[in-house]
């Protein structure tokens, strides 16, 4: 095939639609739509061959900006309607946009269920602690005592860590990242659409309206890296300001927080293998930001691929019995079982 | 009806009957829809018509020889056509107290009772809360009771085999079985390949269960127990091929046979619920026709996995009970809101909520009617006996390809486990309905319609040029982009609303059955179609003046419906509800039309329609 046959490579305009963008001004939505538009042309997939399927929420609203196929489904079902999808179509880009009321409150089912299976899907969940859509009551990850309208006096449910929610699922992909780390994000987003099964990636997105600040502590310049840890495959787990703090594993088989200096050096900490078959380390990892003196990792915990495709299960057993009984004969299907002839 | 009363016992007599209703009766652990399958089977290959009414508990296992534990299978079968499983039954076994006790009421006057006289120990009749036993106190002098040591028979007839006595207990309802072959004079061979093929990797299992069959029939030949043995002939049926075909199985044909009509992949996602998992069981089995079947996490993912895979270009179908329906009803906006074809079979139990699982009911129309939030309309089919339901899948697939809509079947517990003998159509016969996605961008919007149909596009992912959002936010016409303007959102609902409507013109004009005008008129749905015709033939054969209509098509009703009404000086509603149906025809058409009503868990007998239908008519 000669190259002058070749359509011209898609740009982040491609996948712009005319559809006026109705978050608020400030979303951290805005900041995931355009990653998400920088990411998709440079992943070699024709645009028509991309689906983009929302549930309710802001986050939901995704698949009308996208000049893509979309499909903005119900509350929390998204992950169903896309295996659905998937089933028939295993050779389409599947992109799930929910929110964190979606995906782990009213889809929580789906979500656990769809990542167990390992449904070739990419999940962008948009965490903003906070029901926006419906004007600011707490969410399955607000924290414990949150003040909302629906809960005046503070909250009282313990919140979902969504990445130990994905990992406990074995979710054979899972990662983190920001709105406001533009690179990172989409660096995470390329990761994620490498990876052939699920993948389950929780966006910390700040809602300036109704949450504004809850990632703050993460996102602030003289914050960041003192409370940040960047989880990079076969690297050292370092932070701090001056990368001066690290992660080592204990002989107990638990993690600590060490300074580095005083004959401990990068060699002593534990060295990140998301590759890992077992999701046991990812799980450990996902926990550190409920412990005091932890920071909260971002990056990809979480990248085992070995595991084949639900929709390709699927369609290897039809074809298989295919192979071994021969394409169906309807005719003599009609006809199967005792029979008899009335004359 | 059956004249078993009328004939006297003679020694070794053999009489020709035209028909009889046969009931075996256990517990829930002595094989009793396996024994009353089997002998449907071998009636229905001999050639007789047949109804059949399996009525088993919801429990799978409920404490062994108690009230709540007891499983029956009735059987109508005749050398006439038979349009219910009977009302009264001929013969009655009885493999228990509790069985007897439950069925007893329905045995004829001078009817045949066998029972196992081994499980009539006063720890069995406490069991059932009898303080004497039937077998000794005269209780039971009007009827010919026939009192068999099934057990100790059955372990006699195994007891060189070297099996465990449970093992050999389980067999004696093969025993029973071999019995009631001997007194119909019926061959043994179709059971004993049944049990070669279902038992093929234990030798020993198919030895005894032959063994007991055989034994089973060897006694009454040789005791001459009955004294008299009984001919039924076969049925002169319409020519051709058949085979016994029960509710369920028929849906499931019907949307292979669908797909390949359609050239579509079939898609089912689905939730197990009684007593509509037999549907999946049977589409699981069929990969070789491309089949894929999806058991889903749950309801919601049951239904919206169809819809994503109806929206990618499969034909789509989920099938479900009231409790999972109710489930779904979300989902089915959708699907009225994105337009997609989907058909959603509910097959109907008693209710409300968890209800009555086994036992079957007509209670979901106006659920399936208008059970969803704001003006959702969806088409509403429902089948009228077993073998019609695989007719009413191909239609109801038809439909929904063809106008871009979900469809509703409702089946119910009766036809989903009731079996009939069903003529095994030509393919050839059967039309195709190819379905052409859209592939052209020019002009290309995703609400943009059919002027006959209103249907929009079919545009699956994945066609170069057609990318474009979909969703349940109102949407414009035909751009399909959100819009909240008020008179858009009119134009879409009354849209929605006349491309529901506009089905009608594929429904043929109806026909009453009977009188075509006359005093009174009978209009149903479902499984009542049985009882009520053969209701309409009695009281025909009576000089009444009486019509019968069976709608298939629910929404939209029939266009002549109205004109029929009219023709009659009555109109009589009989449904498993509280006045479903009667409520729509009382809205739509201005008629005072009366209902019959009955909300036992079980379809009508024959005599009751006919009580009311004299009533009606001041008899």
């Amino acid at each position: 095939m000669g190259t002058a046959t070749l359509p011209p490579p898609l740009t982040k305009k491609d996948f712009q639609t005319d559809q006026e963008v109705r978050w608020c001004p400030g979303c951290g939505d805005y900041a995931i739509l355009s990653a998400v538009q920088s990411v998709f042309p440079e992943l070699g997939i024709k645009r028509e061959n991309f689906v983009v399927v929302s549930g309710i929420g802001c986050s939901s609203r995704f698949p009308y900006y996208m000049n893509t196929f979309g499909f903005h489904t119900i509350h929390g079902r998204a992950p169903a309607v896309a295996t659905g999808i998937k089933a028939i179509r295993p050779d389409l880009e599947v992109w799930v946009a929910t929110g964190d009321g979606d995906a782990l409150s009213i889809g929580g089912n789906h979500t656990i269920h769809m990542l167990r299976r390992n449904v070739g899907i990419k999940v962008l969940l948009f965490n903003n602690k906070i029901y926006g859509l419906t004007k600011g009551q707490y969410s399955p990850t607000s924290e414990f005592n949150k003040k909302t309208k629906s809960t005046p006096f503070g909250s009282v449910d313990r919140p979902f860590n969504p990445m130990s929610l994905a990992i406990g699922s074995e979710a054979t992909f899972v990662a983190r990242s920001v709105d406001v780390f533009q690179g990172h994000l989409k660096e995470t987003l390329k990761h994620a659409a490498a990876h052939k099964g699920s993948a389950f990636v929780e966006i910390l997105q700040n809602c300036n309206i109704f949450n504004d600040g809850a990632w703050f502590s993460l996102t602030e310049r003289d914050a960041r890296s003192e409370h940040v840890i960047q989880l990079e495959h076969g690297k050292p787990l370092v932070f701090g300001k001056n990368r001066d703090k690290g992660i080592r594993r204990k002989s107990d088989g638990d993690i600590e927080v060490v300074q580095l200096g005083n004959g401990i050096t990068e060699s002593d900490l534990a060295v990140h293998d998301a590759h890992h078959p077992r999701p046991s380390y990812a799980f450990l990892l996902s926990h550190m930001e409920h412990r005091p003196g932890f920071p909260t990792p971002i990056g990809v915990f979480r990248a085992w691929d070995d595991l084949p495709r639900y929709e390709d299960v699927m369609n290897q057993q039809i074809t298989d019995v295919i192979a071994k009984r021969g394409p169906g004969d309807l005719g003599k299907l009609l006809r199967a079982g005792d029979t008899w002839e009335v004359k | 009806m059956s004249t078993l009363a009328e004939v006297p016992p003679v020694k070794n007599k053999r009489e020709v009957l035209d028909q009889a209703v046969i009931r075996f009766a256990g517990d829930s652990g002595d094989g009793m829809q396996i024994t009353g399958s089997q002998f449907t089977n071998t009636a229905a290959l001999y050639g007789n018509d047949i109804a059949t009414f399996p009525d088993y508990p919801a429990e799978i296992r409920a404490p062994a020889g108690t009230i709540p534990g007891v499983s029956g299978f009735q059987l109508h079968f005749s050398s006439n056509e038979v349009y219910t499983p009977g009302d009264a039954i001929d013969v009655l076994i009885a493999m228990n107290p509790a069985a007897l006790k439950v069925n007893i009421a329905d045995l004829k006057a001078n009817g045949i009772l066998i029972v196992n006289s081994d499980s009539f120990k006063e720890g069995d009749l406490r069991k059932a809360q009898m303080t004497s036993n039937p077998l000794e106190d005269h209780s039971l002098d009007k009827f010919r009771l026939f009192s068999v040591e099934l057990e100790r028979l059955t372990r006699r007839s195994l007891e060189h085999l070297g099996l465990d006595a449970k093992s050999m207990d389980r067999c004696k309802n093969f025993f029973a079985l071999g019995m009631c072959y001997w007194l119909y004079n019926r061959s043994m061979d179709p059971t004993v390949r049944w049990i070669e093929d279902k038992f093929k990797n234990k030798p020993l299992l198919v030895e005894a269960n032959k063994l007991a069959l055989k034994g089973g029939y060897s006694y009454c030949e040789a005791t001459e127990a009955f004294q008299i043995s009984y001919e039924i002939p076969p049925a002169q049926l319409t020519p051709g091929l058949y085979r016994s075909m029960s509710g369920n199985q028929a849906l499931a044909l019907g949307f292979v046979t669908a797909a390949q009509k359609s050239g579509l992949r079939l898609f089912q996602g689905s939730y197990p619920i009684t007593p509509a998992s037999d549907i999946l069981h049977e589409l699981s089995q069929y990969k070789d026709f491309g089949v894929m079947t999806f058991q889903a996490e749950d309801e919601i993912a049951a239904i919206t996995s169809a819809i994503g895979a109806a929206y990618a270009g499969a034909l789509a179908i989920t099938t479900t009970s009231g409790p999972g329906m109710a489930l779904k009803t979300e989902a089915l906006g959708l699907a009225v809101a994105v337009e997609i074809p989907l058909v959603i079979c509910d097959i109907q139990r008693g209710g409300p909520s968890t209800g009555l699982p086994t036992k079957t009911e007509q209670a979901d129309l106006l659920q399936a009617l208008f059970g969803r939030n704001s003006e959702a309309p969806i088409p509403v089919l429902a089948a009228a006996t077993p073998a019609d339901c695989f007719w009413v899948a191909i239609e109801a697939c038809r439909i929904a390809v063809k106008y871009m809509v979900p469809v509703i079947i409702l089946s119910d517990g009766y036809l989903a486990n009731g079996a009939e003998p069903w003529r095994i159509p030509e393919l050839k016969d059967i039309p195709d309905f190819p379905v052409k996605f859209a592939s052209d961008p020019v002009g290309f919007l995703p609400y943009k319609r059919d002027p006959q149909t209103l249907a929009r596009p079919w545009a699956v992912p994945g066609t170069p040029g057609l990318e474009h959002r979909i969703g349940g936010l109102e949407k414009q016409d035909p751009t399909g982009n959100i819009n909240y303007e008020p008179l858009n959102h009119e134009n879409m609902v009354r849209v929605r609303a006349a491309k529901v409507a506009a089905v009608a013109q594929d429904i043929p004009n109806v026909l009453p059955a009977g009188d075509l005008e006359g005093d009174l008129l009978m209009v149903a749905w479902g499984s009542t179609c049985g009882s009520i015709t053969a209701a309409l033939k009695a009281q025909r054969a009576k000089g009444r003046r009486i019509g019968h209509l069976h709608l298939r098509h629910l929404n939209p009703l029939p266009s002549n419906l109205g004109d029929i009404l009219k023709r009659y000086k009555k109109v009589l509603v009989p449904e498993l509800n509280m006045g479903q149906l009667l409520w729509v025809l009382r809205a739509k058409y201005l008629v005072d039309a009366v209902g019959l009503n009955k909300i036992q868990g079980r379809p009508f007998k024959q005599a009751e329609l006919e009580q009311k239908i004299e009533e009606m008519l001041g008899l």
